[in-house]
């Protein structure tokens, strides 16, 4: 396996940062809520098998302030668009999870050739007034972790400043997660991706936690019904952020469904 | 100095385990607490007390947004302040005022401002706040990240609509309209209305204000001890802008409750007051930083603590550690001015003067203060504060106030009835 290699590229003139490590076809990857403030051990379950590619979205952690020039959903696509071309992922397999995952769903719908196979972790992109999403913006502080993940300390162990973190810049990063997080997908994170579901082309996989307790395990049904052959597959004991409460079977499951042939 | 009267038109009657039952006076505040026969009666009584106060001499009258709140009943202040300019003559009109980002198109302030200034004759001051998060984000859905771009995109828009004497067509990040040209035109044109502009303690505002020539307005609830520090950040960022110290510059609100003695105001407004402190701020924590609401460049400034004392009391997070509910904090606090007539002369003074703030908003109507109550408050300091402040600050021109049509030339306006001011 190769060490992890740190790049930058740049979307509509600021920097993105892209991770990548691991030997073999291609894997890209878009993470959820709050991004990634630090290298996650399920990068590495991906990277054993594949060389994984994990861009950062404009204003999350490793994305500076690109979400500032972004103001509507066009804007969005084509930025991550761009993200992915200039990070070498046209064509390939893509991961995407929570936010990351409407935006790897739009990009399967409206760029067919863009995503050989697909996989989601309860993505962002519905609302049904019937069943309402969490408001994950609308939670006191000490909430927070105990909605994204399924075991707290996941969460709080994502976003703890590291040794030698930069004590102003460090929170103010983590706020700039949620508000790009929040410029894409306020109020309600729903982004009409219902219109689009049927331009999926890809083998798609629908990944769930069965404790997710920010969108309704229902939304699974309606991304499967809205794309075709999408697979439904549940991880027990999982939040929302299923990738860190259950690297191990959430990698898995993506790798399984990324094999090719 | 001018002395202006604020009504927020509180609901007057949550129940008193309010704070125990529910989350929220904002944003999810239940809509059984809402007796709207009830409202009736509070509509018209502060209606009643905010023409009262310019019967008695105040040199405005205030009004102002709020959404889905259970102290403020004003989602529209303009209906409000288009009735008062029907029964009230010289007072200035003060709407404290608009929330730009959220008028579709924004070009709708620019009508109805310019129609109050209309039907007043001039009166207007056209308040632009950028508004809470809670009316804003969560009670109007709009998003905390571009709450300010289209905000000052806004504003932009609205000025030009005010000042360009042709139709025009306007092409903005956030507002298209091919054909700008509004009916009615402001009767201040010189070159728009007075516009003030309520904010917390953000640098970017303040030179933003100075920038503009605009009025920047302190609207905390809680008094001019914690409101120190604010202002003289205002006036230390105007130094270095190079401009004067006019006090006219700036705006201060003030809770006063004012009596023949200080035993007999702590009898007639702790009530008042801590139902205003304790149920009216009982604001759900969740609902105080949408992410993106506050600027990177406040946000860094509260951590370095380099304008911290500043800065920080426009967070709602610190506004929480001043927390007092209880009528003696409230008094020790400053939040409200209590005592007799010298007593609060005294103390408006030393708040005029310290804050260096010319125009003073005065809310002499809080939580569940009566109507008689309200009116005894309003006219013991029309009588007995007034003529004993209103000296200050004579060397300086207020450059932001109201020009209004001469006297002689403006509509009689025969449902006033003057006479009532007497009894």
């Amino acid at each position: 396996m190769s060490e992890l290699k740190t790049t930058t590229v740049e979307v509509n003139g600021f920097p993105c940062r892209v991770w990548t490590k691991g030997s073999g076809p291609t894997l890209g990857f878009l993470a959820g809520l709050g991004g990634l403030p630090r290298w996650l051990p399920f990068l590495d379950e991906l990277a054993r098998t594949r060389t994984v590619i994990v861009p950062s979205l404009p204003g999350y952690p490793g994305g500076a302030t690109g979400h500032s020039v972004l103001d509507t959903h066009l804007d969005w696509v084509l930025a991550v668009r761009q993200l992915l071309d200039k990070a070498g992922l046209a064509g390939a397999d893509l991961f995407g999870a929570s936010v990351g995952g409407a935006f790897a769903a739009e990009m399967a719908a409206i760029f067919p050739g863009q995503v050989r196979r697909l996989a989601l972790l309860a993505p962002f992109g519905l609302f049904d007034e019937r069943e309402p999403a969490t408001d994950p913006w609308a939670q006191r502080r000490d909430a927070v972790a105990g909605l994204m993940c399924a075991d707290p300390a996941k969460w709080e162990a994502l976003v703890a400043p590291p040794d030698g973190a930069n004590s102003v810049e460090w929170p103010i990063e983590m706020v700039r997660a949620a508000e790009a997080a929040a410029r894409a997908f306020w109020p309600l994170g729903n982004t009409k991706l219902e219109k689009r579901l049927a331009l999926i082309a890809a083998p798609t996989l629908l990944l769930w936690g069965d404790k997710d307790r920010v969108l309704p395990a229902s939304y699974a049904a309606k991304f499967a019904a809205g794309i075709k052959g999408a697979r439904i597959e549940t991880v027990p004991g999982a939040g929302h952020l299923a990738y860190l409460d259950r690297p191990e079977a959430v990698a898995g499951a993506v790798l399984a469904h990324f094999q090719p042939g | 100095m001018k002395l202006m009267w604020f009504h927020l038109m509180p609901y007057t009657e949550l129940p008193e385990d309010f704070n125990k039952k529910h989350p929220s006076v904002w944003v999810d505040i239940h809509s059984s607490l809402f007796d709207p026969r009830r409202a009736h009666h509070m509509y018209n009584d502060f209606m009643d007390e905010l023409e009262y106060a310019a019967e008695v001499g105040f040199d405005a009258i205030c009004v102002n947004e709020h959404h889905s709140n259970g102290y403020g009943l004003m989602p529209s202040p303009n209906l409000i302040a288009s009735s008062l300019a029907r029964r009230t003559t010289d007072t200035a009109l003060c709407v404290m005022g608009n929330s730009l980002a959220l008028y579709n198109p924004p070009t709708r302030v620019a009508e109805e401002f310019a129609m109050i200034d209309c039907i007043s004759g001039g009166r207007l001051i056209a308040g632009f706040p950028v508004g809470s998060p809670m009316d804003t984000c969560y009670a109007y859905g709009q998003n905390p990240s571009l709450l300010r771009e289209r905000y000052l995109e806004a504003h932009d828009l609205v000025k030009k609509a005010w000042t360009e004497k042709d139709t025009f067509a306007f092409s903005g990040r956030f507002n298209q309209q091919r054909y700008v040209n509004i009916w009615p035109r402001p009767i201040q044109n010189e070159p728009h209305p007075p516009i003030w502009i309520p904010g917390g303690g953000s640098v970017e505002t303040w030179r933003w204000c100075a920038e503009m020539d605009y009025v920047y307005c302190y609207l905390s609830y809680y008094g001019y001890k914690a409101g120190l520090a604010t202002m003289n950040g205002f006036w230390n960022e105007m130094e270095k802008l190079g401009k004067d110290r006019n006090p006219y510059r700036a705006g201060f609100l003030q809770f006063v409750g004012v009596a023949e003695s200080r035993q007999q105001a702590l009898d007639l407004y702790t009530e008042p007051a801590e139902y205003f402190y304790g149920r009216c701020l009982h604001v759900d924590a969740r609902f105080a930083l949408p992410p993106g609401y506050t600027t990177e460049a406040t946000q860094r400034a509260g951590i370095e603590g380099m304008m911290t004392k500043a800065a920080n009391l426009a967070n709602p997070a610190t506004k929480a550690a001043l927390k007092a509910t209880n009528m003696k904090d409230i008094v020790d606090g400053g939040y409200v001015i209590v005592g007799s007539p010298d007593e609060v002369v005294e103390q408006i003074r030393h708040v005029a003067t310290s804050l260096n703030v010319g125009h003073l908003m005065l809310l002499l109507q809080y939580g569940n203060m009566s109507k008689d109550t309200t009116k005894y408050n309003t006219r013991l300091f029309a009588e007995k504060v007034m003529p004993r402040v209103k000296d200050l600050f004579g060397d300086w021109e207020d450059k932001w106030w109201p020009k209004p049509m001469a006297r002689g030339q403006r509509a009689a306006v025969p449902s006033y009835r003057a006479s009532v001011a007497a009894e």
